[in-house]
């Protein structure tokens, strides 16, 4: 079994984020980046998959900061092989970063021929469209989405894949291989890799770098941004005042505009 | 696998399990006496499969693989009773705890949820909370004077104040961080912090048998210090303190280092005069280990509770040498629903119980993990209300009249 | 041709999602600031009843297809590449939910169209259509516009009130056949949720209860809130300490960390290890009876009264507005 997990780095939102100077997008150096939360699920279904049957991981990730830490994490979980994709821009859109990196899974030896490609469900920064289908479509390939079990067949020709559908119902589908995989949550948490671990392959072990072809095409995303803004938060809850009556069809009233009843 | 190292000083050779009992640190194991002191003073003792006098037969007969290999470890709080009780004063939770924890975790098929959590949080933020090291001083705007943070003003300064991730984030824990800066203003002591420099010292993943985040956040942490000239180094911090004191000399450490609570002891005459306030409390001293036993500062905090007017002063059985853990080291503070998944008795409750059977209405403290440990306990068991929780140093600002 | 636009209806099992009739109110308002009329676009399989409560559209455009008898992304956007080779809206809105996720992105991916994702609001300023978007967990708000046409927009649930979505008029029905190939991807069956076992983590809807609900017995006034928000009890640690929950409810520094659409604290106080776990719901309602608890400072809107008398008045309140519409 061949896997290929596509890693992305997202702004971490642990840290303030501001805006650019424009007014239109995130200022990139001010913030701090962390692995997309589905995109760790996915790494850790890939590993699940491979320690269960057998085959190789391959892990790629589009160059960005704190990219190599993750990737050697990757490594020090027992990823057979990372690889960096040097050449799009930081901040580049999700549409974007399927574009490149389909690119380089089409054409980089050992990269092509894979049974499953994973990648995380959805990320915080997914406007312009998600990863999953961006790179399905690229790569003419079957896609699902929202998948919380896969389990491959020995031949790798199809395998079953469970999707989340609303209030904890879940769909299993056959899927035939290969198929690209949006996944929600692997079926164990992501592990944890001490840090020694870490060390020690960041010592042993290298990142491959492979630059994608610099492309001429408008972008991709076809959208325009007109202005970005930090809602305000507010440091103190409404208080609804009256009686219980009151409060509480206030509050219906509250939930009901916001699509809750 | 690798083995474990020990670095005593990281020029000498490295000490592994496996040639730990060659070597003279690790020879000391040999003269147990298989007493079971250890295990019989242990507060997880009646759960503990593996208790240090068990670690050191399974070494001594070769068979140091099942210990490793079992989770149950994972309940040693590093509180350092066995090391403090000792007959033989082996470095029981010195040495030889963390060199078998660190193996231990290496075995670790899956690390409870929130344990792996806080050490993500800890590599990544300097903090287990997940709280932005950006905000690691906000704090110190809702003070009324100034406190000085060396990445801006970086002119030499008596004492660097190491605040410690609990005392920088948590409501409480600022509280107890007001209090401090109050102390250090009123007895014109020229002090200054980190600030968002500062990240945690590495001493609970150390204890747990993380030593690679250990040595990360060490290695950080002495080139910050290089950076900047300071007589000594205080801080709020229990198991700071501990990490710098001992397994941060390895490093390089040679920085005089004291706690808060035995250096405010020592202006004791000078802080007197200004404890004007009658506190009517009666008050109950939980020694925290680190200071207490591994340490022994046990006097320091009672001289200091003492000279508060109208504090009485009572004793839980079990206090100095003897004091029953909060449950908060080794990784304990993020180990509460995994212990209670396995039907452990929760330390802090155990704790919280003899405190209140005292009759105090106050349980003071000096580690930060006390307070969120000791409040929450009261609140499960249903005290909160008649018992609070205060660090010595919260008592001691209270005492006095603005 | 005069200008159209489009709202893909979702539907599951039989039921018209409630985020169909938010997108019909929200495409009903936008449709008539271009001039331009409402399509809501049915694909289904012997759904032709379906039709009959979208009438805030001025016509369902209804493809009947075996394959589309369930909801796969491949499949919907396939059909909608087909209906889009005859006609050409706009826009298109797609839900973004756990049913419709990925379609949206896969025929903007086939046809070289703009997607606008997590939308949360859309307007016309002249003569174009702009959407607001939120990001980054609810940090970000984009307004952004597209300069091709049809625009995909993902549409997050919550955008309008469903009612205004709503209509007693039958809408005319336009069929549409669509040739759909053999898929590489077959819903074998749905797995129903074990009874009793709930992941408070997917869930949409919590109703958290804390130490102010005071007793075992009086958790089924919490339950019955929680079956009629369509979400699920959970608690702080005291509670599930007390063992009237099991571990799997428990939500805070030691618990789980949940990030529901609504979060309902009853009689929760607020501490840092509690809030560590839900701070990032996207609403958060806060009942207790002391109005300094630190709940309140992150709570969006806030109760000061005791659990036991606001829940039973709050069930009873949700009660009589149901009868409005029945829809999933």
């Amino acid at each position: 079994m061949n896997i290929l997990v596509v890693l992305r780095m997202v702004p971490d939102v642990v840290e303030e984020l501001e805006i650019a100077p424009d007014g239109k997008s995130l200022d990139l150096e001010f913030g701090r980046m962390v692995l997309s939360e589905s995109d760790d699920h996915a790494l850790e279904q890939a590993l699940l998959i491979k320690e269960r049957s057998g085959g190789t991981v391959t892990a790629l990730a589009l160059e960005a900061r704190e990219v190599d830490e993750v990737l050697f994490a990757a490594l020090a979980k027992g990823v057979d092989r990372v690889v960096k994709i040097t050449g799009p821009k930081e901040g580049a859109t999700t549409r974007e970063a399927a574009h490149s990196i389909a690119q380089v899974i089409s054409s980089e030896p050992g990269l092509k021929g894979a049974d499953l490609v994973l990648t995380g469900t959805q990320a915080i920064n997914d406007l312009d469209g998600l990863m999953a289908p961006s790179l399905a479509q690229e790569l003419s390939l079957p896609f699902l989405g929202i998948v919380t079990g896969l389990v491959p067949d020995s031949s790798a020709r199809s395998t079953v894949a469970v999707k989340e559908f609303p209030r904890g119902v879940g769909g299993e589908f056959e899927v035939a291989l290969p198929a690209v995989f949006g996944i929600q949550a692997a079926e164990k948490p992501p592990r944890y890799v001490p840090v020694a671990k870490v060390r020690a392959v960041m010592k042993s072990q290298r990142i491959d770098s492979v630059s994608a072809a610099a492309t001429e095409e408008p972008s991709l995303s076809l959208l325009l941004v007109l202005e970005m803004t930090k809602p305000q938060p507010t440091a103190h809850a409404e208080i609804l005042e009256g009686s219980p009556e009151q409060t509480a069809s206030a509050l219906c009233g509250i939930l009901a505009e916001r699509g809750l009843l | 696998m690798g083995g474990a190292t020990l670095s005593v000083g990281r020029s000498s050779p490295e000490i592994t399990l496996e040639n730990l009992l060659q070597h003279p640190k690790g020879q000391e194991l040999l003269t147990c006496i298989q007493c079971g002191l250890c295990a019989g003073t242990c507060p997880y003792g009646e759960v503990m499969a593996y208790p240090p006098r068990r670690i050191i037969a399974m070494l001594r007969a070769g068979m140091l693989e099942s210990v490793l290999t079992s989770d149950s470890l994972l309940a040693c709080v590093a509180c350092y009773s066995c090391m403090a009780k000792c007959p033989r004063n082996i470095q029981l939770t010195e040495v030889l705890l963390p060199l078998v924890k660190e193996q231990v975790f290496l075995r670790l098929a899956e690390l409870p949820a929130e344990l792996h959590k806080a050490l993500d949080n800890t590599l990544r933020y300097g903090n287990p909370m997940a709280e932005s090291p950006r905000k690691r001083a906000a704090w110190i705007k809702t003070v009324d004077f100034p406190i000085r943070i060396l990445a801006e003003d970086p002119r030499p300064v008596d004492v660097l104040w190491f605040v410690e991730c609990q005392n920088s984030y948590h409501p409480r824990g600022q509280d107890v961080s007001r209090a401090t800066a109050k102390l250090f203003h009123v007895l014109g002591i020229d002090f200054a912090i980190l600030g968002n420099e500062e990240k945690c010292a590495g001493e609970c993943a150390r204890l747990l048998g993380e030593k690679g985040l250990f040595e990360t956040l060490t290695d950080y942490i002495m080139v910050v210090f290089s950076k900047y000239r300071f007589n000594r180094i205080v801080t709020s911090g229990a198991h700071a303190y501990d990490a710098f004191k001992h397994p941060y000399t390895a490093a390089g450490f040679k920085y005089e280092v004291a706690h808060t609570t035995p250096f405010f002891a020592d202006y004791l005459e000078q802080l007197k005069s200004r404890l004007t306030r009658k506190l009517p409390y009666a008050i109950t001293y939980h020694d925290s280990c680190c200071l207490g036993r591994h340490n022994g500062f046990y006097e320091q905090p009672r001289w200091l509770l003492q000279a508060i007017p109208g504090v009485k002063l009572l004793e839980m059985p079990h206090n100095r040498i003897s004091a029953t853990c909060c449950g908060g080291g080794g990784g304990g503070m993020w180990l509460d629903t995994y212990y209670k998944t396995k039907g452990y008795e929760r330390l802090s409750e155990r704790r919280v119980k003899e405190a209140v059977s005292t009759g105090a209405d106050v349980i003071a403290v000096s580690c930060p993990y006390e307070i969120s440990r000791f409040e929450d306990a009261l609140k499960v068991l249903g005290y909160e209300k008649k018992v609070m929780v205060r660090d010595v140093t919260e008592l001691l600002s209270e005492a006095m009249e603005v | 041709m005069s200008a159209e636009y489009w709202v893909v209806v979702e539907h599951w099992r039989g039921s018209v999602s409630q985020i169909t009739y938010e997108a019909l109110a929200l495409g009903r308002e936008v449709a008539d600031q271009l001039g331009a009329s409402l399509h809501a676009v049915l694909l289904g399989h012997n759904a032709r009843e379906l039709a009959a409560t979208l009438g805030k559209a001025d016509s369902v455009i209804y493809a009947d297809d075996p394959q589309l008898s369930e909801v796969v992304a491949e499949t919907y956007a396939e059909a909608l590449v087909q209906l889009l080779k005859s006609r050409k809206p706009k826009g298109i809105i797609i839900p973004l939910t756990n049913v419709s996720l990925g379609a949206g992105t896969l025929l903007g991916a086939r046809l070289g169209l703009p997607v606008v994702n997590f939308c949360t609001d859309v307007k016309v300023a002249e003569g174009a259509v702009q959407a607001r978007c939120t990001l980054y967990g609810g940090k970000i708000e984009s307004r952004v516009t597209t300069e091709r046409e049809p625009t995909i927009l993902g549409l997050c649930p919550g955008a309008r009130p469903s009612e205004k979505g709503l209509s007693d008029q039958r809408p005319p029905i336009e069929d549409f056949a669509v040739s759909l190939p053999e898929p590489a991807i077959h819903l074998k069956k749905y797995i129903e949720p074990e009874a009793g076992d709930v992941d408070i983590t997917q869930q949409e809807v919590l109703v958290a209860v804390g130490r102010g609900i005071q007793g075992q017995e009086n958790l089924n006034l919490a339950e019955t809130l929680a079956k009629q928000l369509r979400g699920a009890v959970c608690a702080s640690r005291p509670v599930i300490d007390q063992g009237w929950l099991p571990i799997s409810r428990q939500v805070g520094k030691s618990g789980a960390t949940v990030k529901p659409k609504l979060y309902l604290a009853l009689g929760i106080s607020g501490a840092p290890e509690h809030a560590e776990g839900m701070k990032n719901s996207a609403l958060i309602v806060a009942v207790n009876t002391d109005r300094s608890a630190p709940i309140f400072n992150i709570a969006h809107y806030g109760i000061v009264a005791d659990v036991l008398e606001v829940l039973p008045a709050l069930s009873e309140a949700i009660e009589s507005r149901k009868g409005v519409g029945s829809h999933a």
